[in-house]
Formats: structure tokens, C-alpha cells, sequence
């Protein structure tokens, strides 16, 4: 609706010229809105639709397996949410990996924008520094995981250590990116006027880094979760985090339990995901083009 | 006249070898509109950099007081995450203006440049000529004494471009400001200047000086003028002088 309100007040300027005319804008508004409200809706269909014809068609037709590797969906929710115990279960595991992810989060969130902005500063860290980010990215924090465990133990603190080394590289990227990506006629305005280094990256590359600041943080929030559940599925001791209750499930033929597990390990990085989109829009949605409104 | 800015002698090679400028020479005074047209590619923003700093010579002297410039370019760089009010105050901010000295100004050039009612807008939300008509007022809000500007209205379409040519003299006729101009539209040229110089390309080389004999305020009309017309071909026939050259070489 805003923006239904800005376009009138710029079309109302001095040089309206390319604006579309105010009804028209209107009518697409409601006809995106109806998409928005049925698109996600069918999708959600299709997807369940996929799953029951894996259960009661694809998997003996296709590939001559029994359905039991999925069950329906209706008896994972009944196993899984439906029944009390269960789910509180589920919910205490999930809060608490999801509490896991988030310190991890934080702290790679910290650690990684204080060495883009390093690396944004000093050509020589940023060329010595990537290589090692990169191999962190490309090594499979699994091979990691014995030696996390036995420096840190396989508790809170081991688990986060993996949540921190999946999900940094996102956020220094992102970072940099952002950083080294002001405009060249903008870095001239500051020039012109004698800025610091201090007043260039703070008032010039810091703001305008902000929104692929957040698409890194997008990114590393859904690494955390999985960091996390990793680490717990590896170490299996501990409190019971999503990925140890999945470990369990699947050890003792639990199926359509483990595919609750699953959905509860899904809707916490999708929760993670859609917080960092809003704050994402509450911080640069007013000025960023790419910022679309969501929900 | 007092010498608002002025170039002596200046050379630029860049380090690749591409010769830019070549023994240019001249002199804009305090109230003078200097225009500078020339091919694309002939070194023309290259001779505002070098004024404003953004660049040094390889030879030559510059003489300008850099504290009291004031620079357009050809694009608006507007802060894309700053409001219009906080675009136009960022140099009073850089410059250390007091917050408080800071609003009047900011408030008073906002409205000199037409864009009252639009302080509180993003860049994304305004059209190609309030861009730059809040890139103007970020440049006029510390008062310069000198301007240079890079061609700024060139990706506008003509009305707009007309209208902001007839606000920019009204604005120049108040203040009195000495400007250097860069544009490739011959029109634009006459309409605004005192003087127009003709550049070369490959090296950039002044080989035309026109001095336009209207005096200000100038009104729309006079682009219709047969003296105004007759300049313009006068410009026009150096420029292509300098074009056929350039393509026999």
C-alpha cells in the first residue's frame, strides 16, 4: 500500500515522466497480492501431492522399494505431532538446537564481519586470509567433527564450534563484497572532501554494504541450523538436540518420527531464514530496490 | 576579472601511454560560464578531475581553490540509504558544519533547487532529473565560488534537460559563481555559457574559442534566436573540424 501512496506523491513532482499512471499500479498491486496468497498455497499442494504418490506409487513402481522409507504424510503428523509427549519432545529438542544455531550465528556473525572489514582495509590480509576461508568452506565440517569434540567436548560449546565454521564464510564474503562494491563516483565525493578512512568506511561502504550484509546472514542462519544438527548427529551425546532425536528415531525404526524430526529441523531454518528477511526489510527496505515486502 | 580557476600549460598522460590532454591553457573567471564541448572520448572530465584534485597533471600548473569547489557529476551518486534532506547535507557534514547551521542550509538549498517536498525521499523513489537536481543542491549547499560540472544533464531527456539549463542560469545569475562545463550537446554550450571552448580528441587539445555575446538572464526563447542559431553552427563546424580529423588519422 506504501508504495501505491509514494507513487502518487512522485507522480504529483516536477519530472514525472516514465511514472505509470496511478489506477494501473492499483490493479496490479491486488492481482501480485492474489499471486502472492495462491502461489504459495499450490506449491505447499504439490509438494504434499509429490510425497503421498512416493508413499502409495513411486517407491515399489519405480524403484521396487517398500513405502515404509516414507511414510504418508497424515501418519507423520499423527505419530509426530499429534501425539503430546512426542511433540514436546520435539519442540525442547528444537528450541534447543535452534538456541545452538544462534549463539554459533552470533558469534560467526562477529567474528566474520570483524575480519571482512580487516580484510576490506588491508589488500595484503585479504589476498593472505580468502585461501583459508575457502578450504574452510570446501573441507566437510564432519572430517572436523572428532577433533571439535575432543578440544571442546560434545556438548553446547563443540556443537557451536561447528555452527561457527559452517556459517562464517556467507557472512565475510557477503561482507566484503558489500565493502569493496561503493560506487566509484561515490568514493569521489569523499575524496573531494578530504574524508578519513574512518568516515569513508562508515558513512560510505558500511551503509551501503548493508543489504548484502543480510543476504549473508540469510545464508549462514540456514548453515547454522544445519551446523548444529551435524554436530549433534556425529556426536550423539549430550542434551538432545533435533539431530540426536533423528539419530535415535532412525536407530530404533522410528520412520515416520525421524520425518518429523526432519520438518521440526526444516521449520527452524526457515524460521531463522524469514527472521533475518525481516530484519533484513525493516533495516534497508525503505531505500534498498531489491527489498521485496513480504508476507 | 579575478581568476576563479585556471589551467596552465597542462599535459596528462595516463600511465598506459594514452596521451589525454595536451598543452591546454586557459582561464575561467569569478561570474564567468566556461563550456568545454569536444567528442566523446577526448579527454574532457579528465580536465574537471585534474581540477578538482581527483587526478594530477603530468604537466602543467593548475591554480584553483579547492576548498570553495563545488563538483556535478555526470551521474547523480546520490546515497542510495540517505534521504534527499541527508543527501544534500552530506558535504555540510564532511566539512564539519555545525548540525544546527547545517538545517537551514540544507532546508533553504533543498527549496533553491525546486525539490521542496521531497526531503524526506530515497533515491530509488525519485526521477532521473530530482536526482540531479538534489545533486545540485548537495554541491550548492557550501556556497562554492567555483563549479565544475560533468555533463550532468546528459541522460535526461530535452524537456527535463531545458528546464534544469533554465534553473541552473537563474541559479548562476544569483550566486555568480565561476563554472566550467562539460557537455556534448552544442545547444546546451551557447544557451548556458560565456564562453565556449572546442576540445580535440587523442589528445585533448583547445582549438576553438567562442565568446556568446547574450547577456543574462537568459529567457527559453533565445535558442530560437538566428544569432543564437548562427554560434551554433559556428561551434558546430570547429567540432567537426576536429571529428574529420580525427577519422582521417
Amino acid at each position: 500500500m506504501t508504495d501505491v501512496v509514494e507513487a502518487q506523491a512522485v507522480a504529483a513532482g516536477p519530472d514525472s515522466a516514465g511514472a505509470p499512471p496511478v489506477d494501473q499500479r492499483h490493479r496490479s498491486d491486488r492481482r501480485r497480492s492474489a499471486i502472492g496468497i495462491v502461489g504459495p498455497i499450490a506449491t505447499f499442494g504439490v509438494f504434499v501431492g509429490v510425497w503421498y504418490l512416493m508413499h502409495y506409487w513411486a517407491l515399489r513402481a519405480l524403484w521396487d522399494k517398500p513405502p515404509f522409507l516414507v511414510p504418508a504424510p497424515h501418519v507423520v503428523v499423527k505419530e509426530s505431532f499429534l501425539d503430546t509427549e512426542r511433540l514436546t519432545e520435539m519442540l525442547r529438542a528444537t528450541r534447543f538446537t535452534g538456541y545452538i544455531s544462534l549463539i554459533g550465528l552470533g558469534i560467526a556473525i562477529v567474528i566474520g564481519m570483524l575480519l571482512a572489514f580487516a580484510m576490506a582495509q588491508a589488500q595484503w590480509l585479504e589476498r593472505s586470509v580468502w585461501p583459508y576461508l575457502v578450504a574452510l568452506q570446501a573441507i566437510p565440517v564432519i572430517a572436523l567433527t572428532p577433533l571439535i569434540g575432543s578440544i571442546w567436548g560434545f556438548g553446547t560449546v563443540g556443537r557451536v564450534v561447528v555452527c561457527i565454521i559452517i556459517s562464517m564464510f556467507p557472512i565475510v564474503a557477503n561482507t566484503l563484497f558489500g565493502l569493496l562494491s561503493a560506487d566509484r563516483g561515490q568514493h569521489d565525493l569523499f575524496t573531494l572532501r578530504g574524508a578519513s578512512r574512518r568516515t569513508r568506511m562508515f558513512r560510505l561502504q558500511f551503509p551501503g554494504a548493508l543489504p548484502a550484509i543480510f543476504g549473508g546472514f540469510r545464508i549462514a542462519a540456514g548453515l547454522s541450523v544445519i551446523g548444529a544438527i551435524v554436530g549433534e548427529l556425529f556426536f550423539r551425546r549430550g542434551e538432545k538436540g533435533i539431530g540426536i532425536l533423528l539419530a535415535d528415531y532412525r536407530s530404533q525404526n522410528q520412520v515416520p518420527e525421524a520425518y518429523g524430526a526432519m520438518i521440526m529441523a526444516a521449520v527452524l531454518g526457515i524460521t531463522l531464514f524469514a527472521l533475518f528477511g525481516w530484519v533484513s526489510h525493516l533495516v534497508v527496505g525503505k531505500w534498498h530496490e531489491s527489498t521485496r515486502k513480504t508476507g | 576579472m579575478t581568476r576563479a580557476l585556471s589551467f596552465r600549460n597542462v599535459s596528462m598522460t595516463f600511465p598506459d601511454g594514452t596521451a589525454a590532454l595536451d598543452d591546454v591553457s586557459f582561464d575561467v573567471g569569478v561570474g564567468e560560464f566556461v563550456t568545454v564541448v569536444g567528442p566523446s572520448g577526448c579527454g574532457k572530465s579528465t580536465l574537471l578531475r585534474i581540477a578538482s584534485g581527483l587526478e594530477h597533471q603530468s604537466a602543467g600548473t593548475v591554480d584553483v581553490d579547492r576548498k570553495n569547489l563545488g563538483y556535478v557529476f555526470q551521474d547523480a551518486t546520490l546515497l542510495q540509504w540517505r534521504t534527499v534532506r541527508r543527501n544534500v547535507a552530506l558535504f555540510a557534514e564532511l566539512d564539519g558544519l555545525t548540525p544546527a547551521n547545517r538545517t537551514q542550509r540544507v532546508a533553504e538549498t533543498i527549496d533553491l533547487v525546486g525539490l521542496g517536498g521531497f526531503e524526506e525521499k530515497y533515491p530509488r523513489q525519485l526521477s532521473g532529473g530530482m536526482k540531479m537536481r538534489a545533486s545540485l543542491a548537495r554541491a550548492l549547499v557550501m556556497e562554492p565560488t567555483m563549479f565544475l560540472f560533468d555533463e550532468p544533464f546528459g541522460a535526461l531527456d530535452e524537456i527535463n534537460r531545458e528546464r534544469l539549463n533554465d534553473e541552473l542560469l537563474a541559479l548562476f545569475t544569483r550566486s555568480g559563481f565561476g563554472s566550467l562545463f562539460i557537455t556534448h550537446s552544442i545547444a546546451e554550450a551557447v544557451f548556458l555559457s560565456t564562453r565556449v571552448l572546442v576540445m580535440s580528441s587523442r589528445p585533448g587539445r583547445i582549438i576553438g574559442s567562442f565568446d556568446v555575446p547574450f547577456g543574462y538572464p537568459r529567457v527559453p526563447e533565445l535558442r530560437f534566436e538566428p544569432a543564437f542559431g548562427e554560434l551554433a553552427g559556428a561551434v558546430s563546424n570547429t567540432l567537426r573540424g576536429a571529428v574529420a580529423r580525427e577519422v582521417r588519422q
